[in-house]
């Protein structure tokens, strides 16, 4: 299983954890990932509201990179990459200008774009084609007792996903209950989490942050799990403003990466999990030596 | 007694705008629009908007460019794409919102010092440059040109993002940087 590896510029960034937790976790399970050499920002929603053609043509830039490297399948864990290179994907095949135009734009720079590199989410990549068997086998302390509240977010199912339901989405769920771990009901799981409103226009962003926050929290959940790192951050740093306007909500926002590494046994320091602001402290215990063994 | 229309109507109009909107690609089923208000209830953002996003499908299909343009409602859009799965008629409310940020950025009629508009425009200006997006750099930007006491309001999120060792202003940058300029260009080039 080879991939091309597109991390985008939050996993570099705010992000990072994401990227920490992310290529050990895929190295354990034998994935391997190849980062796309010079690969460009996606440009992610901001970029869409200054030109749609030009973010089409930035995003069809790393779809190009990626055929030129080996031809493999993009793995975008960023839900905003996700979203914006399936977007090109689509619009370069339904809309004949918008072809012509990224078309023009790759060969000033001796680029083509074929349309078929298949763009894909880790949850995907995990679900679909290492498969919950392969990753139960890998489980040596098992989430047991940990109630999670999965978060997926808008931009990672809607409106390209085909691996999930864009409504009810599982994949996440299905992914940390095979870990060991307690899916707690959660029907905010797809409510936006309110992207860059947090610093913009935080009298809207901080108050949809505490709406997901106080909810996981009644919802007797110990952590949100999230598949974006816009959602990770917007969860995670704000609470001193959540605290001054609605009373302190501390529940902390782990990727569900770092739930993975932490169910491996994977050495802590290589998740990432010094990262969070509101630390995550539950930890698991080593599995009876007879599942281990048997698991080996 | 005489009964008058309460709206303006046709002197509001700029006739045309409806359907230079609906010929882009992608916004074209708006003109099937039933005003259901479908995407209003699910936005997570309509109750701070000024027009809800089923007025702005209204006003967009009937010529209303200024009330459009001007409005607070398309800088809310969060792109979150909620409205555009739930809409029975399979409108793309999303990429509508987004086409009308793109018209109102170009005509310049954005509310003045709106830091979404500004946030966009740094993005860009930035992903033109060096290829990549700094975090840290663009949010120390954004604040410095909309509102720098915001900035001093968040010091507890600066103090953590050091303490957890995400505070990063070192410039992110592509090597092909000149590639980037190249393949804006010529998307220009005949549009």
């Amino acid at each position: 299983m080879k991939y091309s590896y597109f991390p985008g510029c939050s996993l570099k960034g705010l992000g990072r954890a994401y990227e920490e937790s992310l290529l050990p976790v895929m190295k354990h399970l034998g994935v391997e990932l190849q980062e796309l050499d010079d690969w460009n920002c996606c440009g992610a929603t901001a970029y869409m509201a200054v030109d749609e053609a030009k973010a089409c043509v930035l995003a069809a830039r790393n779809l190009a990179l990626a055929e030129k490297q080996g031809n493999r399948p993009i793995m975008a864990p960023c839900a905003a990459c996700y979203l914006v290179l399936n977007k090109t994907k689509h619009y370069f095949h339904d809309y004949p200008a918008m072809k012509e135009t990224i078309d023009r734009a790759l060969g000033a720079v001796g680029l083509r774009y074929s349309g078929d590199t298949p763009v894909r989410h880790p949850l995907d990549v995990l679900i679909n084609d290492v498969g919950l068997e392969a990753i139960k086998q890998k489980v040596r302390k098992p989430l047991k007792g940990l109630r999670i509240a999965t978060y997926y977010g808008c931009q990672l199912v809607r409106p390209y996903a085909t691996f999930d339901d864009q409504y009810n989405p599982t994949t996440m769920d299905r992914l940390v209950e095979a870990l060991g771990a307690t899916v707690v009901r959660y029907p905010l799981k797809t409510k936006c989490c309110g992207g860059s409103l947090t610093g913009t226009v935080p009298e809207a962003g901080i108050r949809m942050v505490y709406i997901l926050l106080n909810e996981a929290k009644k919802r007797g959940a110990e952590c949100l799990a999230t598949v974006c790192p816009l959602c990770q951050f917007n969860l995670d740093a704000y609470h001193a403003q959540v605290k001054a306007e609605y009373g302190s909500v501390l529940v902390p926002t782990v990727y569900f990466t770092q739930l993975m590494g932490l169910a491996f046994g994977l050495p802590e320091r290589e998740l990432g999990l010094n990262r969070a602001a509101i630390p995550f402290k539950w930890r698991p215990t080593e599995a009876p030596a007879d599942k281990a063994t048997a698991a080996a | 007694m005489e009964i008058q229309r309460t709206i303006k109507y046709d002197a509001d109009r700029v006739k045309g705008f409806g359907r230079e909107v609906m010929s882009v690609p992608g916004c074209e089923q708006l003109e099937s629009c039933i005003q259901c208000g479908t995407c209003s209830g699910v936005c997570p953002l309509s109750i701070y908007m000024d027009y809800t996003p089923r007025q702005v499908m209204a006003l967009t299909r009937g010529d209303f460019k200024n009330e459009v343009l001007k409005s607070h409602t398309i800088w809310l859009c969060a792109s979150c794409y909620a409205c555009t799965v739930e809409c029975p008629r399979e409108i793309r409310i999303t990429d509508i919102m987004y086409e009308l940020k793109q018209r109102a950025i170009h005509a310049g009629i954005y509310p003045k010092r709106f830091p979404i508009p500004v946030l966009a425009r740094e993005f860009s200006a930035m992903v033109k440059k060096h290829g990549r997006i700094t975090e840290m750099l663009l949010v120390m930007k954004l604040f410095l040109k909309t509102n720098p006491f915001a900035a001093m309001g968040n010091w507890r999120l600066g103090v953590d993002l050091l303490k957890t060792r995400r505070f990063s202003l070192a410039t992110e940058k592509i090597k092909q940087r000149g590639d980037i300029a190249r393949m804006l260009d010529a998307t220009d080039a005949k549009k």
